[in-house]
């Protein structure tokens, strides 16, 4: 045993002589790079190449590098858990490695971003669709549920069998939100349908994903949506062999059988916006919820999947809410348990919808 | 396992050249794979292992996120070495440690106004607890009917897993929280005491170390442990209480692996979720396995297990290596590594015969 032990002992010597060489020739290479170029760090909960939320943010990370044209740097931690401790590992990871602005793309990055924010007040930090800023954090969003209220006059005019699929991830009122305006959108063009609503709890896992879509779809749901990270919810559409809607990224090309459009974000633009603002010492920390005429968001076009018809109606909708006359959350809207949440020519106020806990009257949930 | 012309044999002791040799070529061997993976991935791999070395040592402050993720993985080895000395398969670790958690987030909810000097303490007894109430059951059913306890424990986990999970969504939910499941941080008081980063956590783990040593080495229960690990019948006609000795090898067992609840909610985590354990529970068994089942070589193997999760994160942002290529490279060195142990355990052996091997 004693040999053993000294063995490692040994190894692990070698280990921290190799580390104390390699350690001072690697930073200086790093100070050198950082001299001419900022360095931005993008921290993901799921892998950049998921097919949906984490891919449009390294999208928009991309687009914001080469738009700087190698006067910014990023760099990017994946698959991180919504966990103080691992956000603000991760943070510290970053900061250490140079980085002065940091995005995390995560509802449940708040708190750690927000102590990271703290520890470190000479970097800038952006939460993704949170609600806690501070002088060096700020957040930002997109206004989905303009898109999401478009897709789901798709939904509703395409359903037979009056049954749509919803799959969820966490009930926080981002996805609470979007479940609302999806239903509007059908109710608008379909009094009969309903939606049906099954919650995962998680924002990337295509397995629990694809289970939670088969079983509305063995309900009777042919026409599927989702507020989920991945295709999964697609995939289980075409396996069943019926319509889907994405969200975030465009599948038209990864699943064609099935996609008719979806709600995206572009996040290029703003990316780009921030970081030069934050070069220009403009920079001040604010809650930016931009819509669709600022180009943040939008409906994917929509696929030959989609009727003649229900695309027509579709763009009048899309143009009315451009114009700023339709405003998603206008009453008189009720509740699913027959309570009237918005009063009749009542409009929901920006702090209403970022802590609604209701859902619409033709939302079937379990919670 | 029957061959024809090659068969395996178990060694004796083996030789400390041959353990080096064996090693090493293991761990050559395993850089060498997961160089091709770091190729495809275009990136160099030399450059990345000494990143590796870097992201674990290269400043205090690296060398004490290393020393983070070093704390809960060796204690919850510790607790496993305990009942795998019994040949008492503790798969449940995982759970453990979650009810370790709950023990003290539920002394927190309850006393949140106690001085740390008071609340710390009270919060390691309970989670101790807690965490040994977990591990009682299938002792019990194991001395009592001889029950599994591999699968027992194993599917303790899930309880405690989604126990947790409906504290987080429904009953503690933090209503301060606008709908995120999450439970309330801890107070000010409940969070372990920290210096540059370094907190209360490392302490303890180094005198765990201490502690099961002399437990295991030095004890009559540690020795009733041993001898009941290695032939239930000896320890039964040499007048030992089996029953007695099961169960009490389960309190340490699970107490210690329920510390670890505490450790990390009171520390790094600063509250308790679902996601606290990130698998370590799992994890600590190949350390306990590999480290022989001593608690010193469970510190020592524990801190290369901590290189290579630290550094392995580290080189993700460092070199921007996919999260999934570090996993890989990880499993790579695991893989040879544990490997290499069947060569140290066992010796191929030539022959015309039939070879039988138990």
């Amino acid at each position: 045993m004693k040999k053993r032990l000294s063995l490692v002992l040994a190894l692990m010597l070698l280990v921290s002589i190799i580390a104390g060489c390699g350690g001072g020739a690697a930073d200086n290479k790093d100070d050198g790079a950082a001299k001419d170029a900022v360095k931005v760090g993008f921290i993901y909960v799921g892998p950049k190449d998921d097919g949906g939320w984490s891919e449009i943010h390294d999208i928009g990370r991309l687009e914001m590098e080469k738009n700087f044209d190698g006067k910014v740097t990023t760099i990017i931690k994946e698959s991180v858990p919504e966990e103080k401790s691992e956000v603000l590992s991760t943070v510290r990871d970053m900061v250490d490695q140079g980085a002065t602005i940091i995005f995390g793309t995560s509802f449940g990055f708040m708190e750690g971003l927000a102590e990271g924010a703290k520890e470190f007040p000479e970097v800038t930090f952006m939460h993704c669709s949170g609600y806690t800023v501070a002088e060096n954090m700020g957040t930002y969003f997109g206004r989905i549920y303009e898109p999401r209220y478009l897709s789901g006059i798709v939904a509703g005019m395409t359903t037979k069998t009056n049954k749509i699929a919803y799959v969820a991830a966490n009930q926080i009122p981002e996805v609470v939100r979007g479940i609302n305006a999806f239903s509007l959108g059908v109710k608008a063009v379909n009094p009969e349908a309903k939606v049906y609503v099954a919650w995962t709890n998680t924002w990337y896992d295509p397995v629990k994903e694809k289970e939670a879509a088969a079983g509305l779809i063995q309900q009777g749901c042919d026409v599927t949506a989702q507020h989920q990270d991945s295709v999964a919810t697609m995939e289980a559409a075409k396996e069943a062999e019926i319509l889907s809607i994405g969200y975030d990224l465009s599948a038209v090309e990864s699943m064609p059988e099935v996609y008719m459009t979806a709600p995206l974000f572009d996040f290029g633009e703003y990316y780009t916006q921030v970081v030069q603002s934050v070069m220009d010492g403009t920079w001040k920390s604010e809650q930016y919820w931009g819509g669709m005429k600022d180009g943040v968001v939008a409906l994917d076009t929509m696929t030959d999947l989609v009727p003649a018809d229900v695309q027509e109606k579709v763009k009048e909708e899309e143009k009315k809410i451009l114009d700023g006359e339709l405003f998603v959350f206008s009453g008189e809207i009720k509740d699913n348990k027959g309570e009237v949440r918005v009063e009749e020519g009542q409009k929901m106020t920006d702090e209403e919808m970022l802590s609604v806990d209701w859902f619409v009257d033709n939302v079937v949930t379990n919670k | 396992m029957k061959f024809k012309q090659y068969g395996v044999a178990k060694r004796g002791e083996t030789s400390v050249q041959l353990r080096v040799l064996v090693t090493l070529s293991a761990i050559v061997l395993a850089l060498l794979t997961a160089s091709i993976i770091l190729l495809v991935a275009k990136s160099n791999p030399i450059g990345v292992y000494v990143g590796i070395l870097q992201g674990c040592f290269g400043s205090l402050y690296r060398f004490s996120a290393l020393l983070e993720k070093l704390v809960p993985l060796l204690i919850l080895s510790l607790g496993i070495v305990v009942a795998f000395k019994m040949n008492f398969m503790n798969i449940g670790a995982e759970g453990q440690f979650l009810m370790g958690g709950v023990g003290a987030t539920l002394i927190v909810r309850l006393l949140p106004g106690l001085p740390a000097p008071v609340l710390l303490p009270l919060m390691a007894v309970v989670a101790f607890a807690f965490g040994a109430l977990w591990l009682i059951p299938p002792a019990f059913f194991k001395s009592k009917f001889e029950t599994n306890e591999t699968l027992f424990t194993l599917m303790m986990n899930y309880v405690a897993t989604y126990f947790v999970m409906h504290l987080q969504y429904e009953r503690w939910k933090d209503p301060a929280a606008s709908g995120m499941p999450k439970i309330a941080n801890f107070p000010e008081n409940a969070l372990l005491p920290q210096v540059q980063g370094f907190h209360l956590g490392i302490g303890i783990a180094i005198l765990l170390v201490g502690v099961v040593y002399i437990l295991m080495n030095r004890t009559k229960t540690g020795y009733e442990i041993a001898v009941l690990g290695a032939s239930e019948n000896t320890a039964r006609y040499a007048g030992m209480n089996v029953h007695q000795t099961i169960l009490k090898t389960a309190i340490i067992s699970g107490g210690i692996c329920g510390l670890v609840g505490m450790i990390q909610t009171a520390g790094p985590s600063g509250t308790l979720s679902a996601e606290i354990t990130g698998g370590l529970g799992f994890t600590a068994i190949i350390v306990a396995w590999l480290a022989d089942l001593k608690p010193v070589r469970a510190a020592v193997v524990s801190f290369l297990f901590a290189i290579l999760i630290q550094g392995g994160s580290y080189i993700q942002t460092a070199f921007q290596i996919p999260g999934s290529a570090a996993a890989m490279i990880q499993a790579i060195i695991l893989l040879y590594i544990l490997g290499s142990e069947f060569f140290l355990r066992y010796r191929i052996i030539k022959s015309g015969k039939r070879v039988e091997v138990a």
